[in-house]
């Protein structure tokens, strides 16, 4: 029976990808974490972060990635970081002085710095939050490229692990 | 067949030549008009001083237009939950 | 006259592209990119409507000594919200496309009128 799923490149693409894919992933941290000082943020470093991910579908055929692959993790991924944000917002209601919602209730003004010197960053809630963002996103985009990618199967389950490669002259 | 393919064609350019005729009428191309800039102007003064947060987008993203953000992930959320439940295998009872 | 405004130009020619592309093409994915074109053109208009002359980046400790001009930040954080948007659109749009073409079997949009399967 033909097995109709994806299948891998050849070895010259399988290498590259090995060297090169979880350096995507620390590009894409570094935008997230610099969100308040530089262009970049929550929303854009994780479209990069999330693009892991496809990487390693295109590259390493469908048999790899599905006995690999953990979506508990992207799962756990996509909630942690939705809590983080709204519980960063809400915390401004009991902690502030004039009880702000969403507002930013730690950050600390231009010409207070020399003194006050907090220990979170002084922008305050725009850098925990970009954090937070980009966790989320890069769970949100990660669970729906596995959902489509579960969905367009065709064929059987192969019984070897790895399928004939494509890519190239070989039929 | 052929002769609904022309109509469209001429739909579209006459919608073509309205579009561009709106746009020749905005303001000129790098001058916007002072009392549009209002807020803006507050954001770029302010943004600096009060939250210590150097990048204004940013600080207009999330804090002084919080809310829509949420909004945004929400949207996110909406299209995780639909591309799921459009490729369920669910088990139908016969 | 034109050339004064000629960014605005470019925007509408790139939302007629994407447009002509949805009334006059037959196979579903190329309808699909041809939305995602329009959708694209419009992103682009809301940046292209806050430049202002002699601005830099409003990012305010990067900027070189002497200029005191920025460019206005507000359509720039809409477009942020605005791009997530088209992204969903059109994940749920590929979606769609690969349910049709295991319901029908084929591609081509005239087919699938003429079937009612």
């Amino acid at each position: 029976m033909k097995n109709r799923s994806m299948r891998p490149l050849s070895v010259i693409a399988r290498t590259a990808c090995d060297m090169y894919a979880w350096f995507m992933v620390a590009f894409g941290a570094y935008v997230i974490v610099h969100g308040d000082i530089t262009p970049g943020g929550g929303f854009q470093g994780g479209a990069i972060c999330a693009t892991f991910l496809a990487l390693m579908l295109v590259t390493q055929g469908s048999a790899y990635v599905s006995a690999w692959l953990n979506e508990n993790f992207y799962k756990v991924c996509l909630f942690l970081g939705l809590f983080m944000f709204i519980g960063f917002g809400l915390m401004g209601l009991g902690w502030a002085m004039d009880g702000t919602l969403m507002l930013n209730w730690a950050a600390v003004a231009h010409d207070q710095l020399a003194e006050v010197k907090p220990w979170w960053p002084p922008s305050g809630t725009v850098a925990l939050m970009d954090i937070a963002v980009g966790i989320e996103v890069t769970g949100g985009l990660s669970l729906i490229l596995v959902t489509m990618f579960r969905a367009i199967r065709l064929g059987t389950v192969q019984e070897d692990g790895m399928g004939k490669e494509t890519g190239h002259d070989q039929r | 067949m052929k002769s609904v393919r022309t109509l469209f064609v001429i739909a579209a350019i006459v919608m073509g030549g309205a579009l561009m005729g709106a746009v020749s009428s905005l303001h000129p191309f790098g001058v916007p008009s002072p009392e549009g800039c209002a807020v803006d102007e507050h954001y770029l003064n302010r943004a600096g001083v009060d939250l210590s947060c150097e990048n204004v987008v940013t600080s207009i993203v999330f804090d002084y237009r919080g809310f829509d953000t949420i909004g945004e992930s929400t949207v996110l959320f909406a299209a995780l939950l639909s591309v799921m439940m459009l490729f369920r295998k669910g088990g139908r009872k016969q | 006259m034109i050339s004064a405004n000629l960014p605005y130009f470019v925007v509408v020619v790139l939302f007629l592209i994407g447009l002509l592309g949805v009334l006059l093409e037959t196979n579903m994915i190329k309808i699909g990119i041809a939305i995602d074109v329009m959708e694209s053109a419009a992103n682009m208009f809301l940046i292209v409507l806050g430049f202002r002359e002699g601005g830099y980046i409003p990012v305010k400790f990067l900027m070189p000594a002497g200029t005191e001009n920025f460019v206005l930040p507000t359509p720039q954080a809409l477009t942020l919200t605005a791009i997530v948007i088209a992204l969903a659109t059109s994940a749920l749009m590929l979606s769609l496309i690969v349910v049709l073409y295991r319901h029908y079997g084929t591609l081509d949009v005239r087919e699938i009128r003429r079937l009612r399967g």
